[in-house]
């Protein structure tokens, strides 16, 4: 509290006083009593990662003796580090290609003025409403001639040819930076790549990360793509996909060893959601209200 | 070009007028081609991921084809098959409507309520907006294994609803329980709806609220009149998104019908799981009937679009846009 605000402030009359302690109390009682319910299932659920065997037959909640070797023995015979690998590659390099592809298309469409950029722009956004079931079986057709099923390939390199999501929240952005920073850099005889690179990128770092992360996440967490091409094929099965399969790579397994290695699959998202919690909200809060 | 050199001499302001135009007309010609240029990556990528497949899956809707033989034309058997004798194809549609009619409203309600508490906390805001949001950021697998644990027969639901006496469902092992105990996961995903509920509800102006006050409407008014109206634009889009996952609604479901056994088909138990992306899942990649496959994406396109279509010609109706456009 600032003095002026004090200073101006009248005094409030106990009974309004009250009231509005009242209000607050409870409104602090729903908000806690919401997040005790939002946060429950984690708490059973690093609990049971912790009990023993025989822990799991009882009812009990807590685990009495705490038993961390749980995350060690799930790699004696889940090769987490090889799904681990392939989920790093298909979201990293995925990742690369989704910003490398949509930034030059991002800044044709919203900074260089030529015939057929609005239907460009409309063609973009429907391709934005339709899910990728609509397309999947020409394309999975094509992936099988070329070979490329049981591999990374049909994952990765469709992402090097422009993402709508990416492109569409790229746009956004560059239109909100002023065309007056593009002319003085046209006068300096700068051309269009130039334009691009020095003045652009530099000065969209923030929505950059943000789309980079975004895909990054969607990559990491995607379930149905790797299932369809990869499904069949252990060597290249990502960490969503060996996860679901944990059942069938030993049958019976029990419940706390399946949720240690759910935990070890979310713990890289939420680590990366505490250091950049503001680019999501922010992000999403773009998509939403701009969308 | 060349009739311009070969017509007579003109005068030279005139000469100098067409140099200027012809050279406008290169500048502008240019300008294409770069711009072209830089859509390159998403031209190739457009036709290749997008208007090929659409339009080679339509070919094969009407082919009988498993990949390994060459397509037989079939005319409109695909879809006869599909609309007539294809139970399952109804038990999946009707699946994926319970999705749409329960989990949508569940979900836009669930958010504007938890994002007026939101609103209503000074103190705390960041952290309570953490916890809210955190459910989002599990990867779908996860949380679905997750949620097959929490909510199994002898689980810590279960645990907890014996204790109140409440009946103990079997949630994903009945089949009248199963997709309640989805709907349960995804209101604890609402995260993301939340999130673009609060920053509308931030945006609504203040005077507004003081408006309604003066002319002595009540809570319930200000909502219905003020906060409705304003957050509509929002409400639209939580709707669009929403119906589209509904089609797409596959992974928690597979994750759960798969939990209890590795052999148990696609939709567990019942086929009460079996949800119009399974079903297709299921005829062409585990079945690999191409054809019939591609039929039902194509249904699923005509319906999206229509859907996509009707949604935004009855938001003139209801959404608000500020500015008094409606």
């Amino acid at each position: 509290m600032s003095a002026a605000s004090v200073v101006t402030r009248r005094p409030v009359p106990p009974a309004i006083r009250r009231r509005r302690v009242l209000m607050t109390v409870a409104n602090h009682s729903v908000a806690i009593a919401l997040s005790i319910m939002f946060l429950v299932p984690f708490a059973f659920i690093v609990s049971t990662a912790l009990m023993t065997n025989q822990q799991m037959g009882s009812l009990s909640i807590w685990p009495s003796p705490f038993k961390w070797s749980n995350f060690t023995d799930l790699f004696e015979f889940f090769p987490f580090w090889r799904f681990a690998w392939n989920s790093l590659l298909y979201a990293g390099l995925g990742t690369v290609g989704v910003v490398l592809s949509g930034i030059p298309v991002a800044y044709a469409l919203s900074r260089l003025r030529w015939r057929g950029r609005q239907l460009s722009f409309v063609l973009l956004l429907s391709t934005l409403m339709l899910p990728v079931q609509v397309t999947i079986v020409p394309l999975y057709i094509v992936f099988v001639r070329l070979g490329w099923i049981g591999s990374l390939k049909p994952l990765i390199i469709p992402l090097f040819f422009g993402d709508a999501f990416t492109i569409f929240l790229l746009r956004q952005f560059f239109m909100t930076i002023p065309q007056e920073l593009s002319d003085a850099a046209r006068v300096d005889g700068a051309n269009d790549l130039q334009i691009l690179l020095r003045v652009i990128v530099p000065l969209a770092k923030p929505a950059i990360a943000a789309v980079a992360l975004f895909n990054f996440l969607y990559c990491w967490n995607d379930f149905f793509s790797p299932l369809l091409y990869a499904g069949n094929n252990p060597d290249t099965w990502t960490l969503a996909i060996s996860l679901q399969q944990l059942t069938q790579l030993s049958r019976g397994i029990l419940a706390n060893l399946q949720m240690a290695a759910s935990i070890l699959f979310t713990l890289p998202v939420l680590v990366i959601f505490f250091f950049a919690q503001k680019v999501f909200v922010e992000g999403v809060t773009l998509t939403g209200v701009k969308g | 070009m060349a009739t311009v050199t070969v017509r007579p001499p003109a005068a030279p302001e005139k000469a100098r007028a067409t140099e200027r135009r012809r050279r406008r007309r290169r500048s502008a010609w240019r300008r294409q081609l770069v711009a072209l240029a830089f859509m390159s990556p998403w031209i190739v990528g457009f036709c290749a991921f997008y208007l090929y497949p659409i339009l080679s899956s339509l070919y094969f809707s009407f082919t009988r084809y498993d990949i390994l033989t060459d397509p037989v034309w079939v005319g409109l058997d695909n879809y006869k098959f599909m609309f007539t004798s294809d139970g399952r194809f109804w038990t999946a549609v009707g699946n994926t409507a319970w999705v749409v009619a329960v989990i949508v409203p569940l979900q836009v309600l669930v958010g504007i309520g938890t994002a007026t508490v939101l609103t209503r906390v000074r103190r705390g805001l960041g952290f309570y907006r953490t916890v809210f949001f955190l459910p989002t950021m599990v990867p779908l697998v996860a949380a679905a294994l997750g949620f097959v644990f929490l909510l199994n027969p002898g689980g810590p639901v279960n645990a907890v609803l014996g204790f109140l006496h409440l009946p103990e469902p079997l949630w994903f092992r009945d089949p009248v329980w199963a997709k309640p105990g989805l709907a349960l996961m995804a209101t604890w995903m609402v995260g993301q709806t939340m999130i673009i509920f609060l920053a509308a509800l931030l945006d609504v102006p203040t005077q507004l609220y003081e408006a309604a006050d003066i002319e002595g409407a009540g809570p319930l008014q200000r909502f219905r009149h003020v906060t409705l109206p304003m957050i509509s634009p929002v409400i639209f889009f939580a709707v669009v998104i929403g119906v589209i996952n509904g089609f797409r609604y596959f992974t928690e479901a597979y994750v759960v019908s798969k939990a209890g056994d590795w052999d148990n088909p696609v939709g567990t138990p019942q086929d009460s799981l079996l949800f119009y992306t399974s079903h297709l899942y299921n005829q062409g990649f585990e079945g690999f009937h191409m054809g019939y496959a591609a039929a039902l994406s194509w249904v699923m396109f005509v319906v999206i679009m229509v859907c996509t279509l009707l949604l935004i010609r009855s938001s003139r109706r209801w959404v608000h846009y500020q500015g008094g456009f409606r």
